[in-house]
């Protein structure tokens, strides 16, 4: 028994929207949370935030960029293929409650899972200030739909293509030194630029919350492949998270533990990419 | 019969040998250890059983499998009737004829024993499940008439397969949730290829299925489906929770997340469920270390550093803060581990990990312990010599410590009564908690223990479980 996909399309060159079969899931599921899959018997357990779900449909929304293996091989998946594994919702959920104006920042794929918590976040009677970056034009995802949930929305590419020409944190610091005033800060993306807005509202002392994407084995606590130092205390981001104060957030571990298997990771794309791979 | 064993008992004073790979060669596969006795052997083995009046080894055995009518009828090569009578009480009886410590179970009591070795029970349950899968002996097994009553099992480990099994044959409709995508909890994440072969697991797993288990993998209770939603809405007469004591216990020092510092759950599941060490034809990957340190002193640490070296490494070694006597891993298992070149360290409690600055492992700092007073667990109380710090080299650590009971049930459950160390409160007899319907057993109610232990709890909360749903009709 498999999850069935019962949508796909490539919203940028580098990452593609699935919609997957999967009731359970879509049932329970709430922003901030995430599932896992793997897709074959040789597959490797892959954490990926839900980007949306639809209780009615019984359908969850992944977003994912091909960066490695199992997402090169997942993007190789078509409508009507299933994917051997996919469970959840795991981790705890955002707690979005009445924050007041939140800075709501996507980095790059980070647009994807921070969609439902803005989504969240507007229902809950917050306002919401969104700022989403890419490295550059064509790389700006869910643009509309984020648009749709903010009551301001601005757009930053690294190579000036489209929108400001910078970082979403020069975006930030543009509207903090206009008089912006916010409540709440919260920051989805790769961790330099989660780091980097930390560093940015640490100094101008607005409360952020993150969502870190580590590196998992079974997502249920078992393993603590996840753990991070958060406060001076280890946590797991698959059972304490994956939600966290940043301002608590030791970056530094948490970047040398993000990079741990890149050299395998490299080894089993290139033999993917060669054929010789599992699949 | 009886005259001609008494006559053989007084010949054979210890167990007929087990053959085993030598460890130079085994230390370089996964294969499992030892080969398991022939049908000769056997024989002999179980000829040399008193048929003692009393029986004591059967109050040994957390599952109280009637030993002797086994043993026996493997001494008059009935196997037929062996695998019937241990099936009748042990649904995993090839998982248990492995990994059970029977020398502090069933042959700890049994009265050969007393002067010689024991009968070597656990090896012939080994051998008659073994004998069984390979010839298919055994009678179809006895299940009652459907009683039109649902029961949920959540956690395919060693409880809840034997709660599955028994409430199925008891004539209960079963589902069996488990959160992993395949079966057997620690026993097919924890325990290392070497000891349990998978193959040898998945025929158990298959036996509960064919009892009527229906099982779901890919399902975290708790989060997709609340305990409370199990007993109402989805129609459940009682629910079982064997989830285990999933999370691991840290040592608590400094450079504990240092890059190359596993939990021994992290680096055996990597290995075992993931077959991380078949990389790259599996995805998972990992790094073995080729000086490794194991902290611990149980049956984990000893699967983690025997695995360590399996993986390529050139140094393997054990820091317990204890003595050898102290150590809670089976005797077997230590030997297995000295035979094959682990080193050990005794009375050396951890003070720091120290790190590269990419931050990689490259080496520990410990100190000296002695032992003083004896603490609540009956074992001397380790106590840090000051000043007596040193340092040693490796690139790699495995922390096999324990573990604590796994969060996710509890946390959504909140009327679920819990200890002071969060595990779920029960009563003994029936396994049942503070939320009627709901029963529980195994390391989740314990806190690591044994695989035969939690399958003992799994039996008799199958039992407790009959019980309230009879009185409930």
């Amino acid at each position: 028994m498999g999850y069935k996909i019962l949508a796909r399309d490539d919203i940028t060159s580098e990452s593609v929207r699935m919609v997957v079969a999967a009731p359970h899931v879509a049932r329970k599921c709430e922003p901030g949370q995430f599932i896992m899959y793997r897709l074959d018997d040789k597959g490797e357990r892959i954490p990926l935030t839900i980007a949306d779900f639809d209780r009615a449909q019984g359908t969850i929304t992944i977003i994912f960029q091909k960066v490695g293996k199992s997402t090169y091989h997942l993007a190789t998946f078509k409508v009507g293929d299933e994917i051997r594994d996919f469970v959840g919702p795991l981790g705890r959920h955002m707690d979005v409650g009445r924050l007041g104006t939140v800075a709501c920042l996507g980095g790059g794929l980070g647009i994807a899972p921070i969609y439902p918590k803005v989504r969240g976040l507007k229902e809950a009677g917050n306002r919401v200030v969104s700022i989403i970056g890419a490295r550059r034009k064509d790389l700006v995802i869910l643009e509309s739909e984020m648009r749709a949930q903010s009551d301001e929305l601005y757009v930053t590419t690294d190579d000036g293509s489209y929108g400001l020409h910078g970082f979403v944190t020069d975006q930030l610091k543009i509207l903090v030194d206009q008089g912006h005033k916010f409540d709440a800060c919260l920051a989805v993306g790769p961790i330099p630029m989660m780091e980097a807005v930390c560093k940015l509202t640490a100094a101008l002392k607005l409360r952020t919350i993150v969502s870190l994407d580590t590196i998992m084995v079974d997502g249920t606590g078992m393993c603590g492949s996840c753990r991070v130092t958060v406060g001076g205390e280890t946590k797991f981001a698959c059972v304490d998270g994956p939600v966290f104060d940043g301002h608590q957030v030791d970056w530094a571990e948490a970047k040398a533990r993000q990079c741990r298997y890149r050299p395998q990771e490299a080894e089993a794309l290139a033999r993917f990419r060669e054929g010789k791979g599992a699949a | 019969m009886a005259e001609e064993k008494k006559e053989k008992k007084k010949v054979v004073r210890e167990k007929y040998p087990m053959r085993e790979q030598p460890p130079a060669e085994r230390v370089r596969n996964y294969k499992e250890v030892p080969y398991g006795y022939d049908v000769e052997t056997a024989v002999a083995e179980a000829s040399r059983c008193l048929a003692c009046k009393d029986s004591p080894c059967i109050g040994g055995c957390p599952v109280e499998i009637d030993i002797p009518a086994f043993v026996r009828a493997i001494a008059d090569r009935d196997f037929a009737e062996a695998i019937r009578v241990m099936k009748s009480y042990n649904n995993l009886p090839a998982v248990c004829g492995r990994v059970c410590p029977q020398e502090t179970q069933c042959e700890q009591l049994c009265i050969l024993g007393k002067k010689f070795e024991p009968v070597a029970i656990g090896r012939l349950e080994r051998f008659i499940a073994d004998y069984d899968y390979e010839h298919k002996v055994a009678p179809p097994p006895k299940i009652d008439p459907p009683k039109g009553k649902k029961v949920a099992v959540v956690g395919a480990g060693p409880a809840g397969l034997t709660a599955a099994g028994d409430l199925a044959r008891m004539g209960y409709g079963v589902v069996l949730y488990e959160a992993f995508h395949d079966t057997g909890g620690v026993l097919r994440y924890g325990i290392p290829e070497f000891r349990l072969p998978k193959a040898i697991l998945d025929k158990e797993v298959d036996y509960v299925r064919s009892l009527g288990v229906k099982v779901e993998c890919n399902m975290v209770i708790g989060k997709v489906f609340t305990v409370e939603e199990l007993l109402g809405e989805m129609g459940f007469g009682a629910v079982f929770i064997g989830t285990g004591a999933g999370l691991p216990r840290w040592m608590g020092v400094p450079g504990e997340n240092l890059i190359g510092v596993y939990s021994s759950n992290e680096w055996l599941t990597r290995i075992n469920l993931m077959r991380a060490y078949e990389f790259p034809k599996y995805d998972t990957p990992i790094w073995p270390g080729k000086n490794v340190i194991v902290i611990g002193g149980g049956n984990t640490a000893m699967d983690s550093v025997r695995t360590a070296l399996r993986m390529g490494a050139d140094k393997a070694s054990i820091y317990y803060r204890r003595s050898e006597k102290e150590m809670p891993a089976r005797v077997e298992e230590y030997h297995h581990a000295q035979q094959e070149g682990v080193q050990f360290r005794f009375l050396v409690a951890p003070t720091k990990v120290m790190g590269t600055d990419d931050g990689w492992v490259r080496g520990m700092e410990f100190v000296e312990m002695e032992l003083g007073e004896p603490d609540e667990s009956g074992r001397g109380r380790p106590i840090e010599k000051k000043g007596s710090n040193f340092e040693v080299d490796c690139d790699m650590v495995v922390v096999a410590v324990g573990t604590f009971p796994n969060p996710i049930i509890p946390e959504a459950t909140p009327r679920l009564e819990l200890t002071k160390w969060r595990t779920i409160k029960v009563d003994e007899e029936t396994g049942a908690s503070s939320i009627p319907g709901v029963f529980a057993g195994g390391d989740i109610v314990t806190g690591g223990a044994t695989v035969i232990s939690a399958m003992g709890a799994g039996k008799r909360a199958a039992r407790g479980i009959d019980a309230y749903l009879s009185g409930n009709k």
